[in-house]
């Protein structure tokens, strides 16, 4: 099959997704209650909006993660034609390596994996 | 070889032949995509299903219970009774969340999983779409589902959701790297991408046997950081229930929470069928090199079986992960990945390059 097809799955998630919330919402009992509809927070009152600004290491984490992403699909063309090329493909992938793993060492002695 | 009259490919063309010849060009096509997309509507519902079914068995035995028992036999309609009744439950939008986003989301989960599974080699010429990136799709398809996690969090407005968003998404993009660096071992082994011709290489020897111990540690990688990628305990801290009550989605209700944890289940089946396709050899029977009477036996097994036999035993590792291991702690669980197994998956990497170089595997 042609990749033209892909459409299929995603009309598919598409219409399960929607499909069963439309038919649920047909279906199901409604009450309205006021406390129903708050946020749960351990039974007390909800205090204040949960859109706040929010600890900084999970975004540190992104920014290696994307440096370290994009060097992972350049990894991947190099996978596939390894075995033709051979020995210069095995010097290039060592020095490439090399540079990662300072930048990696480089990241962690800068503590920027360390969780505070 | 494979057996022909196990092959896909002759009842799939047989039947594009037949239509083609009973309707005009464009009614054809469409037929086939109607007939494609009830089949696998019905075949992820029905995996979902039993999926859920057989974790609560699994999680029965290994705890000394029996599990579900009463409805149907051995319990087996348990999850049809769930389903129907989480499609009965009111859907409630909480009153302060932000309501686009927040419906928007089970969608994002669904879609991604959906797609990830078009390119899987169900068996010998069963296989929606036949990338010649396929296993790169994979990886880029199936990490979408992120984004509907941290969408869902982020939307619920409530402090418990926006942790367990926060914390999915560091952990999954973090051990999005060592999936791709471990799956990178067997496409530096086969030279493809493609997932059919990743399985045709593996006719005379799957490549855990075949590529030695840099691929064995590859594989044991691959499950370690398939497990975190999927939000699955030891490392479920998205929706740590102790401490966070459901994670990113504590506010969902009815029929939307199911397709949260229906996609989690369904990327179990991916992430399974994927280390079976490359490391286990897909759909390709167990071959040993020279026993020629042993390899003829193997064959009658059918292909599909042998893909559904090799997912499931390793779907079953990653249940017994689950049962087996305490949570680890946010920080425990980045200093995993960030300071072992990334270097590790590094290391491999090269060590693997030169031994397809000197040729020290068998080919």
């Amino acid at each position: 099959m042609n990749s033209e097809y892909l459409i299929i799955f995603f009309i598919l998630g598409l219409a399960l997704v929607g499909g069963a919330i439309i038919f649920s919402s047909l279906v199901s009992p409604r009450s309205y209650n006021s406390e129903k509809f708050e946020p749960y927070e351990c039974g007390i009152p909800t205090e204040g909006p949960a859109w706040i600004q929010f600890r900084v290491g999970y975004y540190l984490f992104a920014i290696i993660y994307l440096v370290f992403d994009v060097e992972t699909v350049f990894l991947f063309p190099f996978g596939v034609v390894m075995k033709s090329i051979g020995l210069r493909a095995f010097i290039e992938i060592v020095i490439f390596v090399f540079i990662l793993g300072l930048g990696l060492l480089y990241a962690w002695k800068k503590g920027a994996l360390k969780w505070i | 070889m494979i057996l022909d009259i196990y092959s896909f490919s002759t009842l799939t063309s047989s039947i594009d032949n037949s239509l083609h010849n009973m309707m005009s060009p464009w009614m054809a096509t469409l037929t086939e995509f109607v007939l494609v997309g009830i089949v696998f509507l019905l075949f992820y519902a029905l995996l979902g299903l039993f999926l859920v079914y057989l974790e609560r068995k699994v999680c029965a035995v290994i705890q000394n219970r029996i599990g579900p028992n009463r409805v149907g036999r051995w319990g087996i309609f348990q999850t049809f009774a769930d389903f129907i009744k989480l499609l009965m439950k009111e859907l409630i939008t909480i009153k302060h969340a932000d309501k686009f986003l927040f419906n928007l989301a089970p969608f994002i989960v669904i879609i991604a999983s959906f797609m990830a599974m078009a390119a899987l080699p169900f068996a010998k010429g069963l296989q929606a779409i036949d990338f010649n990136i396929g296993i790169f799709y994979v990886i880029a398809v199936s990490s979408l589902g992120v984004v509907g996690i941290l969408i869902a969090g982020w939307s619920s407005n409530s402090k418990y959701s926006l942790i367990g968003a926060m914390r999915s998404g560091a952990q999954i993009i973090s051990y999005e790297l060592s999936v791709g660096l471990s799956l990178l071992a067997i496409v530096i082994f086969s030279g493809s991408m493609q997932l059919s011709t990743i399985v045709e290489s593996q006719a005379d020897g799957w490549w855990i046997f075949k590529g030695h111990i840099p691929a064995f540690i590859a594989f044991v990688l691959y499950l370690i950081t398939a497990t975190a990628e999927i939000n699955r305990g030891p490392f479920d801290l998205a929706e740590a229930e102790s401490e966070l009550t459901a994670g990113f989605h504590t506010e969902y209700s009815g029929i939307k929470f199911a397709f949260f944890f229906l996609a989690e289940y369904m990327n179990m089946f991916i992430v399974s069928a994927i280390a079976a396709t490359l490391f286990l050899g897909g759909w390709m029977p167990f071959h040993i090199g020279g026993w020629e009477g042993f390899n003829q036996i193997m064959d009658y097994i059918p292909s599909i079986l042998w893909f559904f036999g090799k997912t499931f035993v390793v779907i079953y590792i990653i249940m017994w992960f689950k049962w087996t291991f305490p949570r680890l702690r946010i920080d425990q669980m980045l200093n995993l990945e960030w300071k072992y197994l990334l270097p590790l998956n590094l290391m491999n990497t090269v060590i693997i390059s030169f031994v397809v170089l000197m040729g020290l595997y068998f080919k």
